[in-house]
């Protein structure tokens, strides 16, 4: 079954294998966060090694359409985030019977 | 920004913590998200996104030099969607420039 991780199991985790108290922890957590969040904004690429890299693509505005209404409705020049796991994280998951 | 750019930035806002503990605990973070994919499970970070598995059907592929058909096997592949919050963030400061 999948289960779902989430910020709280990652503190646990920082708690028991950091020797963190907790409250560093969930700090420690978001601030690690954070700081990738204004790097993508500012410079808008992060590489984290045997993990992967984060990068932010422009787009040029487009004429799209509304699916319901089938309007025709400009879409505006944006910011989209990709993501390229490494090919050490690619192995770990491929390895797994599906 | 790479992953030491990132430790090295963490480290000035964790004074009391060493450099090896700062060093650690990024580890220990990108480490469990890993993990989790590789046992086919979600990581959901509200604000950042979500990691998830997706599966890939085997399809027949190309070798792009000879152009030989070559049969590629099914393979799960990890994939990313950045939260509601990141993206918002990525089109407001510099987005509209």
């Amino acid at each position: 079954m999948t289960t779902t991780l989430t910020r709280a199991d990652i503190v646990d985790n920082l708690v028991r294998e950091v020797d963190l108290p907790r409250q560093q922890a969930i700090d420690f957590l978001e601030a690690t966060l954070e700081t990738m969040i204004v790097a993508l904004t500012e410079e808008e690429l992060v590489k984290i090694s045997s993990f992967g890299s984060f990068n932010v693509r422009k787009k040029a505005k487009r004429v799209g359409r509304n699916p319901k209404t089938k309007k025709e409705a400009m879409i505006t020049p944006r910011r989209v985030l990709s993501f390229k796991s490494s090919q050490y994280l690619k192995e770990k998951i491929q390895r797994r019977k599906a | 920004m790479t992953k030491s750019e990132l430790i090295h930035k963490l480290s000035q806002q964790f004074p009391d913590m060493s450099l090896r503990k700062v060093e650690k605990a990024v580890d220990v973070i990108f480490a469990e998200i890993s993990n989790a994919l590789s046992k086919g499970n979600r990581v959901e970070l509200r604000g950042f996104g979500a990691f998830s598995v997706r599966y890939r059907e085997r399809r027949i592929g190309r070798n792009p030099r000879t152009g030989e058909k070559v049969e590629v096997e099914g393979k799960n592949v990890p994939f990313f969607k950045a939260g509601k919050g990141l993206r918002e963030r990525l089109n407001i400061s510099k987005g509209s420039k």
